[in-house]
Order: structure tokens, then C-alpha cells, then sequence
């Protein structure tokens, strides 16, 4: 006798949003056990991962901060993969978003234009849509599959920020740092609460939301979107175009990835450093799955990723982890989640006897 | 001008660069022509590293630093089979959770090894020859692993193509309802060659932080296992190709330390980017014509297993 996997006559719903609480609760767990080994004491550090970050208002504000850059890269890559086009490359989007918006601030900052803000903003947006353009260009004109470009063009994206904050962009006056100069107030988006770093990028990424699930379900742009990723040949009998899909899904979560990378720039970190991101775009992969490729579950998954981020943070400063830890906790968190969802459309089942 | 010598120098540098991606390009190959996509290399390659560094630094032997990468690889790639096989998950997604989790793993248990010195790989040094010679120190440079890593174009070669389990696994890779249905667990063989990836791997990460390096630091493997599962696309998933592809790549790494030596004055940064540019540039040349990337495909790649009757 022994345990079998059957597929279950209908999917279940219930468990299609059970799975990223049971994901959730069995990396925690997953994390205790790894810090146990370590020879650090897991509750202590799972405490400090999970609890401490929301017991002030502070902390409040900085999971709306860190849940910013993870809405934002996750809701577009939850519109791609709806179509099957697979974006890693959030990272080096967010990234040439960052290069774009603070180049603008860095030309203009300091006069007090009023447009300055809005021309970072739209700057962003746009260098993180090209940056998405590129391998949707090669996808649809030369089939080179998107999954390793837009990887590749993380890694070029990093290097050309590093490049320009070690040359042209370097602050004159930054006893020779690898950054630029900090940018005007002029060129810095406003604060939402007293005394916290949570800026207006926050309500950005809010008002995301509504949009991608209006995009999603009620527009007949998603419902091709749909369809290229479900059934591919049934869009192809209704004449949608899988071209138009890779291109639509490449630029907007692209667009979205850059106005993130906009964000962090004229927002918590107001300047460009080497890194713009402690890989807000990888993680955003995991926040997509986690909100079940919806964006009101994605809102929730990247506040969940934030306090993972900001857990991760405490960890690094209190007990000396690096803050890769918390990469630990993020990829379990997406191993539970992809063998929970197993049981979506499966069941187990007792087997008699097995013949093969 | 490069002289002779420099020419040398240039050659051993190229192969010490290739050989983590022979390494890990091998062992994706072998997983890839069974039907299985194992996007976790990168992860797979960093917690092999890190476990390699850690067990040469705290035994003193690098060949049993050696053997724990190729193991912690190995058992890398066993969790990733668990979910991919057995439980039939999807694979690209898994593949992106392997490396995720390998990232921050690796770093977590590194983290009291870093700039802890070790003695890494020596390479036997035949009698009669005189150590202080730089002709014989560039021969020095050529470690076992290396050869290891040369041999292993013509060893994966031989198995696939002129071995009978060789064979069973390019079948179970082209279709395993065909290979099912002749009598051959699918899931074994699936099992056996994402294993073999994961050791393979293991032991290119470990090339890097015993020999290439030789240390541990976070996130060391910087990409390579990516660019690794470009070269098997790249090869269009034939040996020869690959090998060839992994030496120019290594080549590339190389000329972006030579370039300044050549006389060009470019930014590192802008040089770091050139084996990522040609990763994207050979992609776009091998995929253009869409019927032969096709048909060079294994062709059940990525497709998940259920045995019926």
C-alpha cells in the first residue's frame, strides 16, 4: 500500500489559497530548522524576522516602503507569466529605471522647476520599458527565448550603473565613493508620514493594483493575454497575436519595474549607489506566484516579502546574518508554495497495489 | 606584442575560465537530453562552493572539499527532482527557487568561512622539473579538476551516444511515453541525470572558491551558472558545441582582464558586461531559425511525467 498522487475531477479553490498560507507557515518553519542547525536560536531569530517589524509605527512604514519595489515588479511579472512570457529580468529593469529617473534628476534637480518629479517619473518608466523592449525585440523577431535574455540583461544593467557612478555620475565632491550626489529636494518624491522614509511611490504601487485587475479581468487586452498563455492554439484560431502578447507583457512590466527603480532612487536611497535594489526584482518572481498571479493576493505576498526584507534587516544588525539569509527563507517559501499548489489540481490517494 | 609565452599564459587562463562552465554546462546537458530544465544551476554551483570551501578549510583536503560540492550539489538537484518529478511542479519556476534558496544558503553558511585562507588544489608537480620556472608554473595552474572538466566533453559524448544508457536517456528525453511504454522508469533515469547535474555542478562551484579564486565570498559564482544553461541552448544540446562555447566564453572572461594589458583603456564595468552581451548575441544568432532550435530540442524538455497503464 502506498501513497499515490490522483488528479482531483475539479481544481480546488480552497486550496489554490490555502497553498501560500501553508507555504508561509512551512518556510517559517523551514527557517527555524535552518537556524537551529546554524547554532543560532530560531526563536529568537524567527521572532525577529516575523514579529518585530510591526510592533511600531516605523516599522509599519517600512514595510510600505520595501513593499513598493516588490508590488510593482511583481505585478508585471504576474501579467506576463498570465500570458507565458517569462520576465527575470525585473532587476535590470528596476535598475535602468533608476539610471533613467535619476539622470533626469541629476540634468534639472536643484532649480525648483515643478517638473522635474513628474520628468523622473515618466524617465523611469520609459528606460525600464526599453529595458523590457529589448528582449521582447528579440523574442518576436529572433526567438531568443525571454527567460535568458532579460536574465543576461540584469547583469549588463548592473554593470552600466556601475560604470556611471564610478565615472561621468560620480559626485565631484564624494571623496571619491562609487555615487552620485545626493539629489535636490526639488528632485525627491514627498513623504507620506512624518518622520518615516514611506513616499508617495507607496500610493504609486497601490493604485497599480486596481489597474493590473481591471487589466486582468475585465478588459479584452487581458483576456487575450489569457488565452496566448492558457491556450495558445485556440488564440491563434482567434487571430490574437503571441507577438502582441510578449510585446504588451515585456514593456508594462518593464514600464512597472522601472518606476519602481524610479522610486527607490527619489525615495528611501535619493541618489544612485552601485546597487539600487537587494534584488527586489528576483524576489518579486516569488511575491507573483505567492499572490497567485492576482494582483489584490500580489498586494498581500509583497507585504509579506517586506517583512521579510525588513526581518532580514534586523537579523543583519542584531545577530550579524548576512542579509542573503534571507534568501534562505525566500526560496523555501517558493519550494512550499510550488509543492502545496501540487494539491491543487491533485489529491493524494491511498494505492492498493501499483502497476507500472 | 604577445609572445609566445603570453600566448601560453592566455591559454591556461582560458581553460581555468571554462571549466566551471564545462562543469556545470555538462551536467545541464546530461539533465536537459533526459527532458528535465534545471534553471537552479547558478544556485546548485553557489551552495557547491560554499560547502567545498567550507569542508577543504575545516579538513584541510581539498579533494574531500571536492566530493562535499559535488554531494551538496547533488543534494541540491534531489529537492529539486522531488519537486519537479515526483511531485510534478513546474520546472521553470522550481529551477528560479533552487537558485533563490542556493543565493541565500550559500551565503548563510559561508558567512564564517569568508577570508578564511586555504590551501587550495595543488597540482602534482612531476619530478625533474624545476618549480621556479613560470614556463612550469603555467603547467602548475593545470589542475586535476581542469582535465576533469576536458574529459568531460569526450566522457558525456561517449555515454550518450555510444552507450545503452545512453541511449535509454536521450529516449526518455525525446519522448517518455514512448520510453514507458518499452519497459524504462522515466522517473529513475530523470532522477539519475538531474543528480548528475547537481554533482556536476557542485563541482564547478567548488572550482571557483578551491581553485579559481581560491576563497569564499558571497555570491562568487556571479552569473556563471546562468551562462552555463545559455551554453547548452547554445550548443543546441550537442557536446562538441558546448565545449567549444564554454572556451570561447572562458576566452571572453579572460580578454576582459587582457584588455588592459592590450592597450584599450575601457571601463571594467563596461568589460564585465561582455560575456553577458555575447550570452544575449548567441542566443538571438542560434534561435533565429525557430525549426531547427526545434528540432534540435530534446523534445519532451520541461514537460512533466505521469506514468499511465
Amino acid at each position: 500500500m502506498r501513497l499515490r498522487l490522483e488528479a482531483r475531477p475539479e481544481p480546488s479553490r480552497a486550496m489554490l489559497w490555502l497553498s501560500p498560507l501553508l507555504a508561509a507557515l512551512l518556510a517559517a518553519a523551514g527557517g527555524g530548522v535552518v537556524f537551529a542547525l546554524l547554532g543560532y536560536d530560531p526563536w529568537a531569530a524567527l521572532g525577529m524576522l516575523f514579529l518585530a517589524p510591526l510592533s511600531s509605527l516605523d516599522g509599519l512604514t517600512e514595510l510600505g516602503l520595501k513593499a513598493t519595489p516588490l508590488l510593482l515588479c511583481a505585478l508585471g511579472i504576474a501579467i506576463g507569466v498570465r500570458a507565458n512570457v517569462w520576465n527575470i529580468g525585473a532587476e535590470g529593469q528596476l535598475t535602468m529605471g533608476a539610471i533613467a529617473g535619476g539622470g533626469v534628476a541629476l540634468a534639472f534637480g536643484g532649480a525648483g522647476h515643478w517638473w522635474v518629479l513628474p520628468l523622473m517619473l515618466l524617465a523611469g518608466v520609459a528606460g525600464g520599458a526599453a529595458w523590457g523592449a529589448l528582449p521582447a525585440l528579440l523574442r518576436t523577431r529572433f526567438n531568443a527565448h525571454e527567460i535568458l535574455t532579460t536574465l543576461m540583461l540584469n547583469y549588463v544593467a548592473i554593470q552600466i550603473l556601475g560604470w556611471l557612478v564610478h565615472g561621468p555620475w560620480i559626485d565631484p565632491e564624494g571623496f571619491n565613493f562609487p555615487q552620485t550626489r545626493m539629489f535636490e529636494a526639488d528632485a525627491l518624491l514627498p513623504v507620506l508620514v512624518e518622520g518615516s522614509r514611506l513616499h508617495a511611490g507607496f500610493l504609486l504601487a497601490l493604485l497599480a493594483v486596481p489597474l493590473g485587475w481591471l487589466l486582468l479581468a475585465r478588459t479584452v487586452t487581458g483576456f487575450r493575454l489569457r488565452t496566448v498563455g492558457q491556450a495558445p492554439a485556440a488564440a491563434r484560431y482567434a487571430g490574437f497575436s503571441a507577438s502582441g502578447a510578449v510585446w504588451f507583457s515585456l514593456v508594462l512590466s518593464g514600464a512597472l519595474a522601472g518606476l519602481a527603480g524610479v522610486s527607490e532612487a527619489a525615495g528611501p536611497v535619493g541618489q544612485l549607489q552601485p546597487s539600487m535594489s537587494p534584488g527586489y526584482g528576483f524576489a518579486a518572481i516569488i511575491v507573483a506566484f505567492l499572490g497567485r498571479l492576482n494582483p489584490v493576493g500580489i498586494l498581500f505576498a509583497s507585504l509579506l516579502m517586506a517583512l521579510l526584507y525588513l526581518g532580514g534587516e534586523q537579523l543583519q544588525v542584531s545577530m550579524q546574518l548576512p542579509l542573503a539569509a534571507t534568501g534562505t527563507i525566500q526560496g523555501m517559501l517558493l519550494f512550499f508554495l510550488l509543492a502545496t499548489d501540487v494539491f491543487i489540481d491533485q489529491r493524494l490517494v491511498l494505492a492498493e497495489a501499483r502497476h507500472a | 606584442m604577445l609572445d609566445g609565452f603570453a600566448l601560453l599564459a592566455l591559454l591556461v587562463a582560458t581553460l581555468r575560465a571554462a571549466t566551471p562552465l564545462l562543469l556545470a554546462g555538462f551536467g545541464e546537458l546530461v539533465a536537459e537530453r533526459a527532458g528535465v530544465l534545471n534553471l537552479g544551476v547558478e544556485g546548485m554551483m553557489l551552495v557547491g562552493a560554499a560547502t567545498g570551501f567550507i569542508a577543504t578549510a575545516a579538513t584541510g583536503n581539498p579533494l574531500l572539499g571536492l566530493l562535499a560540492a559535488a554531494l551538496a550539489g547533488a543534494a541540491m538537484a534531489l529537492l529539486f527532482g522531488l519537486l519537479t518529478l515526483t511531485l510534478r511542479a513546474n520546472q521553470v519556476a522550481c529551477g528560479l527557487a533552487l537558485t533563490i534558496f542556493g543565493i541565500g544558503l550559500s551565503a548563510l553558511i559561508g558567512l564564517p568561512w569568508q577570508g578564511t585562507p586555504i590551501t587550495g588544489l595543488a597540482t602534482v608537480l612531476w619530478p625533474g622539473l624545476d618549480a621556479a620556472s613560470p614556463l612550469v608554473q603555467q603547467f602548475m595552474l593545470l589542475d586535476p579538476v581542469l582535465w576533469l572538466a576536458l574529459a568531460a566533453p569526450l566522457l558525456v559524448s561517449a555515454f550518450l551516444y555510444r552507450s545503452r544508457p545512453g541511449l535509454v536517456l536521450r529516449a526518455v528525453g525525446e519522448s517518455h511515453d514512448v520510453a514507458h511504454a518499452l519497459g524504462y522508469s522515466v522517473l529513475r533515469v530523470r532522477y539519475a541525470a538531474v543528480l548528475f547535474g547537481g554533482a556536476m555542478s557542485g563541482l564547478g562551484g567548488a572550482y571557483l572558491s578551491l581553485v579559481y579564486t581560491p576563497m569564499w565570498t558571497e555570491n562568487m559564482v556571479a552569473g556563471r551558472g546562468w551562462i552555463a544553461l545559455a551554453l547548452v541552448v547554445f550548443s543546441a544540446w550537442k557536446p562538441g558545441w558546448l565545449a567549444l562555447g564554454a572556451l570561447l566564453f572562458g576566452f571572453v572572461t579572460i580578454a576582459q582582464f587582457h584588455a588592459g594589458a592590450l592597450g584599450l583603456d575601457i571601463s571594467p564595468h563596461l568589460l564585465t558586461m561582455l560575456p553577458y552581451l555575447a550570452t544575449v548575441l548567441v542566443l538571438v544568432l542560434i534561435s533565429r531559425d525557430a525549426t531547427r532550435l526545434k528540432l534540435n530540442a530534446p523534445a519532451a524538455l520541461g514537460k512533466p511525467f505521469t506514468a499511465t497503464g
